[in-house]
């Protein structure tokens, strides 16, 4: 094989793992999944192909509310993470001096202990006469039948606790980036604190916040954990209704064809937040 | 750290990987329809099974010295006594396993297997009389058993196991254990006891009500709340109970539909009442001195039977019949009921108890005599007559239909 053969494969070559990874275990899973959600029938007399395209209109029209919801749960608990985290992400880049391995060592922490238990944890710590409720009910802070569990603020509430360090370290690389002597060049200038943020220290990382927002709101907006452990009657995400179409019902169908509507729902939505946001100079200024 | 953490790997993330022409490339080879039409997932439904199939699946299995148990959680005391007991007298060792949570993720975690007609390497498993039962039978999953294998079953077991609507002639499965689900309340926050499902329904326990998630379960109480017998109840009856459970929910009386996380709730008290399993209220009490109580409304509450079956295509079948068969050794049966406290199906295990409890003394004396006594694990005639069956679903379209009505109602 000559050297310039053997070069232009190499790339090639070098996709080859990941590539096959990826065909095996995603695109087939993936088309089988499409196919199935256009087919009809039952788990007992099985299920055929009949381009049943209505499994979409179904889904659609029944879970409208819960999709809307699950938006809503997960926009708003993205803002929330962005507003939280990204002081955390500042103090720990501009301030945390030679402790910042340890103080990012913190944040991702609780990522040692399971997701699920963590969310159990806040049920616990929540409940009703709790540690938490208990003692405020006992001075008469709050009243008797005051309670924060089965609340949409729980479950908002725990989506962006645990999708947290997602949003902290996409910030915190962004801000690391950022150049000291450009913030003082602002200063040199006369840009008051507030103008050198908004005006420099900002703008230079809203490539993190993208993929901060990109990669917690996915998730946050698809979660049924919290729903489920920490959520009370009206507060179902459509994560919840794919789950129990699938593993309850066993309607296969309509599972698939909801979860390709929520995929198409949060494809849309981001790239419309993309377009809204400029992102190909974000991505321009991100890449110099 | 911010040596170990690349920044290029997050700023990727960010960055758009395919160009327009790749992606319609992508989606050229997704539409391909004959990938998409080649998928399926296959099903078939068997006859029900006859004489002649029984004579024909146990021909020529013999005895292979091995079983493998699949059971839930908390249904055997953990030093496995009643095994070890089976093992010695029997020369068969068994690998009891404790694997099955729900009854529909363990069906689909089976399912693909038992279609291909493949063992699951588990020769024996419970699973709940319901819509997955319904379905491994519809499917011709499970093994038609050989009475003649089943002497202690046949002279032991209660009169009304051997007629269960949804196996009568226990053509397919033996009862492990039964229990009923009914009405608990937490007597440190409700102290008069609650009698009727009307207290379901009470706005003094607004905001306090625990119901279970599961459709068949809240359904039933619907029906039961509303007179009918949820076993011969029709698709009208189905809907005036969703009815009935919506304008619960509505009024917020509800505080959450659970699972089984219900006995936490109810023991911290984040509700007061609740729909309950009978057992769990008891091990509840026993392992963390609540006070719960356990009641059945006077309008009736559920049974329902966690049955041992055999799947067709399981390596030991003749060895996992031995083991079912001997579950109905009374002096066996006695042995798991004192630890689990669910009803079993052996009504001459509570004589072995009584005379058990006779013998011992202290606080072991206490707890037997308490078991043999308890009319959640030995139901009297007057208790079994206010206790009903689940819904029989004679087509899917029955049973989706019920679905359609209940489930909007945990999911909104």
């Amino acid at each position: 094989m000559s050297a310039r053969l053997r070069a232009r494969l190499a790339p090639y070559a070098l996709l080859l793992p990941g590539g096959l990874w990826l065909t095996i275990f995603f695109v087939v899973p993936l088309v089988a999944m499409l196919s199935l959600s256009l087919q009809q029938g039952d788990v007992v007399s099985g299920f055929s192909m009949t381009w049943h395209w209505q499994n979409f209109t179904d889904g659609i029209s029944k879970y409208h509310n819960q999709i809307i919801r699950s938006l809503w749960y997960g926009g708003l608990s993205t803002v929330l993470q962005i507003v939280i985290g990204y002081p955390v992400a500042y103090w720990i880049a501009f301030r945390g001096g030679n402790r910042k391995s340890f103080f990012l060592f913190l944040l991702l922490l609780p990522f040692f202990v399971s997701f699920v238990l963590r969310t159990i944890s806040w049920q616990f710590f929540l409940s009703d006469n709790g540690i938490l409720l208990g003692p405020l009910k006992n001075i008469g802070l709050v009243s008797e039948h005051f309670h924060i569990l089965a609340t949409p603020y729980a479950v908002v509430g725990g989506l962006t606790y645990n999708y947290l360090p997602f949003m902290v370290l996409p910030l915190y690389v962004a801000l690391e980036r950022v150049d000291n002597r450009v913030v003082e060049a602002a200063h040199d200038l006369y840009a008051n604190r507030v103008q050198t943020f908004r005006k420099v220290v900002f703008p230079l990382t809203l490539p993190g916040v993208f993929a901060g927002v990109l990669i917690s709101f996915v998730p946050a907006a698809a979660d049924y954990v919290n729903a489920s452990i920490l959520g009370g009657t009206q507060n179902t995400m459509i994560g919840n209704i794919i789950q129990n179409e699938y593993l309850i019902n066993q309607t296969y169908p309509e599972a698939s064809a909801l979860s390709f509507t929520l995929m198409a729902v949060l494809l849309v939505g981001i790239f419309i937040y993309a377009r809204a946001l400029g992102t190909e100079e974000v991505l321009e200024a991100a890449a110099q | 750290m911010n040596e170990q953490i690349d920044p290029a790997l997050l700023r990727g993330l960010t960055q758009s990987r395919y160009d327009r022409r790749d992606i319609v490339k992508m989606f050229g080879a997704l539409g391909a329809g004959a990938a998409l039409a080649a998928c399926g997932v296959t099903g078939k439904k068997a006859a029900p099974a006859q004489q002649s199939d029984v004579r024909k699946y146990w021909a020529g299995k013999t005895k292979g010295g091995h079983v493998d148990f699949a059971n839930w959680p908390l249904y055997m005391d953990p030093k496995h006594p009643e095994l070890k007991k089976f093992t010695q007298q029997t020369g068969i060792s068994v690998t009891y396993s404790e694997v099955i949570q729900d009854n529909p993720s363990w069906f689909a975690k089976i399912q693909p297997q038992l279609a291909a007609g493949q063992s699951i390497n588990y020769d024996l498993m419970v699973v709940t009389n319901g819509i997955v039962f319904t379905e491994l039978v519809e499917l011709g999953f499970l093994a038609p058993l050989d009475h003649a294998k089943l002497p202690n079953f046949t002279k032991n077991a209660g009169v009304q196991y051997k007629t269960e609507s949804y196996d009568p002639g226990n053509v397919y499965s033996i009862p492990w254990a039964s229990g009923m689900t009914g009405i608990a309340y937490n007597s440190k926050y409700i102290t008069t006891p609650p009698t009727s499902m009307a207290d379901l329904w009470n706005p003094k326990y607004k905001g306090k009500v625990g119901m279970m998630a599961e459709p068949e379960e809240l359904g039933n109480f619907g029906l039961i709340a509303l007179g009918v017998n949820p076993e011969t109840s029709t698709p009208d009856d189905w809907t005036k109970a969703a009815a009935k459970l919506k304008s619960q929910r509505d009024q917020g009386l509800v505080r959450k539909y659970y699972d089984q996380d219900y006995i936490k709730a109810l023991s911290s008290g984040d509700t007061w009442i609740s729909m309950a399993w009978s057992g769990d209220i008891f091990q509840q009490n026993l392992a963390e001195h609540t006070q719960l109580k356990f009641i059945i409304p006077q309008e009736g509450a559920t049974i329902w039977t966690d049955n041992m079956m055999i799947p067709k295509t399981a390596a030991h079948p003749v060895d996992a019949i031995t083991l079912m068969d001997f579950f109905y050794d009374p002096a066996i049966a006695a042995s798991l009921t004192e630890y689990i406290n669910y009803v079993t199906a052996v009504p001459g295990a509570q004589q072995v108890i009584q005379s058990a409890a006779a013998q011992a003394s202290g606080s072991d004396k206490k707890t037997l005599e308490q078991v043999a006594a308890s009319s959640l694990v030995f139901p009297a005639a007057a208790d079994y007559a206010k206790l009903k069956h689940f819904p029989a679903f004679k087509t899917n379209q029955e049973k989706q239909q019920y679905l359609s009505l209940i489930q909007p109602i945990t999911q909104s």
